[in-house]
C-alpha cells in the first residue's frame, strides 16, 4: 500500500511584490485543516491531509524554474511568458514568494488483489532478485484525488489566484501519483492472528519461523495518509521488548 | 576558497576536511580516492572539479548569453558578476543529463545565427543577438521551427536563475531574509499590510 497524492499550485497576485521579510519555516507543514464539507455526500471513504508550500524560500538550485509558464499572469504581456533581460530580472522580483502550493496525501484502501512478488527478470547490484509490485488504484482513490484537486483549486480561486496547470482529466487519473511515489509503501507481510491470512503475529514475529521478525513497514494492515515511520518505530519497540523477554525465557 | 574548492571540500566530508585543515591534505585525498569515507567520490570525480566541460567557444557563448538573460541594473550586477558561467559549467558535470541538450542548444544557436546573420552568436552585434533571442525567449509566440531553441532557452534561463539568485548578490537583491540570526517577531507588519491584513499584525 501507499498513500495517494496529488498537487495544485497557483500564483497569488496579492503576494506579488511583497516587502522583504523572513518566511523560513512556512513550507513543508503537514497541516490539518478542519473539515468543511458534507461527509454524507462524499463518493470515497476515509480522508486526506493537506501540505502547504510556497513562500520566500532560500534561493537554491531550481530557484523559480519554469518562470516562462507564469510570468505573464497578472501582468500585461503581449508576447506571453518567458523573456530575458531587464524585464525578466524584474519578474523574478515581482513573483518571488507569490506561489502557493497544496499537496494532498490520502488514505488508500488495502486490496487483496494488490501484491508483490519476486521479479523473475531483474536483480539488484548484489545479484539478488528485486521485488515486483502489482498495484492498481480503484475508484475509491481516484474519487478522493478528484476531491483534492477540486478543493485545492477552489482555495486558490478564493485567494484570487490562478492555478499553474489545468485540472488533470479522468483519463489522467485526476493527477494521482503512481503507487510508491509518496514513498509510504507498507504492508505485504501483514500482521494478524490467523496464519492463513497473515504472515506475522502482533509482535511482528513470523507465524512459520519463530526466530524471524519483520521490524519495518511490512506488518501494516492499512496505510493512512501520514508518514509511517513513527508507527514503524513503535512496532519495532514492541518487537524488541518481546524479543528480550522471549530470550530471557529461553524461548528463542 | 573558490566554488570548486568548496564543493570539493564538502564532498570529502567533515572528517576529510578536518585532516585538510591540520595540514594532512594528501592523506585525506588519498583516503577519499580509496572510497574510505564517501563511496561516491572517485578519483575521476576529484579530477573533474579541475576540468572545464565547455569548450572555450561554448564557454564564451554561455557567458554572453547569461549576461543577456540577467543584465546588471541599479540593484545588482549581471550573471557573470555572480559567477553564473562557471556555475553552469560545473552543473554539466554535476547533472550530466544536461550535457547533450546544452551543447546541442549552443550549437543550434550558432547555426541559426550563421543562417540569419552570417556569424556565430558571440560575433553577432548585441542587436542581432537580441533579435535572435526574441525568436526563442517567448514560448507562446515562437514559430514552430524555433522550438529546439525555445526548449534550449527555457533550460538555459532556469540555469541562469539558479546560479544568479543563489549567489551572494542574488540573495541580497531578491530580499531573502532567512537562514541568519534573527529576532523573530512573527510576520512583519509591512508584509501583513501588503495583503490587506495590517490590522492583524
Amino acid at each position: 500500500m501507499d498513500s495517494t497524492g496529488t498537487d495544485v499550485a497557483g500564483v497569488i497576485p496579492d503576494l506579488m511584490d511583497s516587502p522583504a521579510h523572513n518566511e523560513d519555516g512556512t513550507g513543508g507543514m503537514h497541516m490539518y485543516i478542519p473539515w468543511w464539507g458534507d461527509n454524507s455526500k462524499l463518493d470515497f471513504a476515509r480522508g486526506y491531509h493537506v501540505e502547504l508550500w510556497g513562500g520566500r524560500g532560500m534561493p537554491s538550485y531550481g530557484f523559480m524554474g519554469g518562470i516562462q509558464n507564469y510570468n505573464d499572469l497578472f501582468l500585461n504581456r503581449p508576447k506571453g511568458g518567458g523573456g530575458y533581460g531587464k524585464q525578466l530580472k524584474e519578474d523574478y522580483r515581482h513573483y518571488y514568494g507569490s506561489i502557493v502550493g497544496l499537496s494532498g496525501r490520502g488514505e488508500s484502501i488495502a486490496y487483496k488483489d494488490n501484491y508483490c512478488e519476486i521479479d523473475p527478470d531483474v536483480v539488484d547490484e548484489w545479484g539478488i532478485p528485486v521485488l515486483k509490485f502489482n498495484y492498481n488504484w480503484t475508484d475509491q482513490e481516484y474519487n478522493q484525488v478528484k476531491h483534492m484537486q477540486e478543493s485545492f483549486r477552489s482555495i486558490i480561486d478564493e485567494m484570487g489566484g490562478t492555478p499553474l496547470w489545468d485540472m488533470p482529466s479522468k483519463e489522467d487519473g485526476y493527477g494521482i501519483t503512481n503507487p510508491g511515489q509518496i514513498i509510504h509503501e507498507v504492508g505485504t507481510t501483514r500482521m494478524g492472528k490467523d496464519p492463513d491470512t497473515s504472515v506475522l503475529n502482533e509482535y511482528c514475529q513470523s507465524h512459520d519461523v519463530d526466530n524471524l521478525f519483520v521490524a519495518d513497514g511490512g506488518p501494516f494492515v492499512s496505510q493512512p495518509h501520514k508518514n509511517p515511520t513513527w508507527t514503524i518505530l513503535a512496532l519495532s519497540m514492541r518487537t524488541s521488548e518481546y524479543i528480550t523477554d522471549q530470550m530471557n525465557k529461553g524461548n528463542l | 576558497m573558490d566554488r570548486r574548492e568548496a564543493l570539493k571540500r564538502l564532498s570529502l566530508g567533515t572528517l576529510a576536511a578536518g585532516f585538510a585543515m591540520t595540514g594532512c591534505k594528501t592523506v585525506s585525498e588519498k583516503a577519499a580516492q580509496q572510497h574510505t569515507f564517501w563511496k561516491h567520490v572517485t578519483e575521476e570525480d576529484l579530477k573533474k572539479w579541475d576540468a572545464q566541460f565547455f569548450t572555450d567557444h561554448e564557454f564564451e557563448t554561455v557567458r554572453q548569453l547569461a549576461n543577456l538573460v540577467i543584465p546588471a541594473d541599479e540593484r545588482s550586477g549581471n550573471a557573470e558578476d555572480a559567477g553564473v558561467p562557471q556555475f553552469i559549467d560545473f552543473m554539466m558535470f554535476d547533472r550530466p543529463e544536461n550535457q547533450t541538450p546544452m551543447r546541442g542548444g549552443l550549437k543550434w544557436l550558432d547555426l541559426q545565427c550563421s543562417r540569419q546573420f552570417d556569424n556565430n552568436f558571440i560575433d553577432c552585434s548585441e542587436k542581432q543577438q537580441k533579435e535572435m533571442l526574441d525568436q526563442i525567449a517567448y514560448p507562446d509566440i515562437a514559430e514552430p521551427d524555433m522550438q529546439p531553441g525555445v526548449n534550449f532557452f527555457n533550460r538555459f534561463r532556469d540555469f541562469v536563475a539558479s546560479g544568479f539568485w543563489s549567489s551572494k548578490q542574488g540573495i541580497e537583491d531578491i530580499g531573502y531574509k532567512g537562514n541568519q540570526p534573527y529576532d523573530w517577531q512573527g510576520c512583519s507588519h509591512e508584509a501583513m499590510e501588503h495583503i490587506g491584513l495590517g490590522d492583524k499584525g
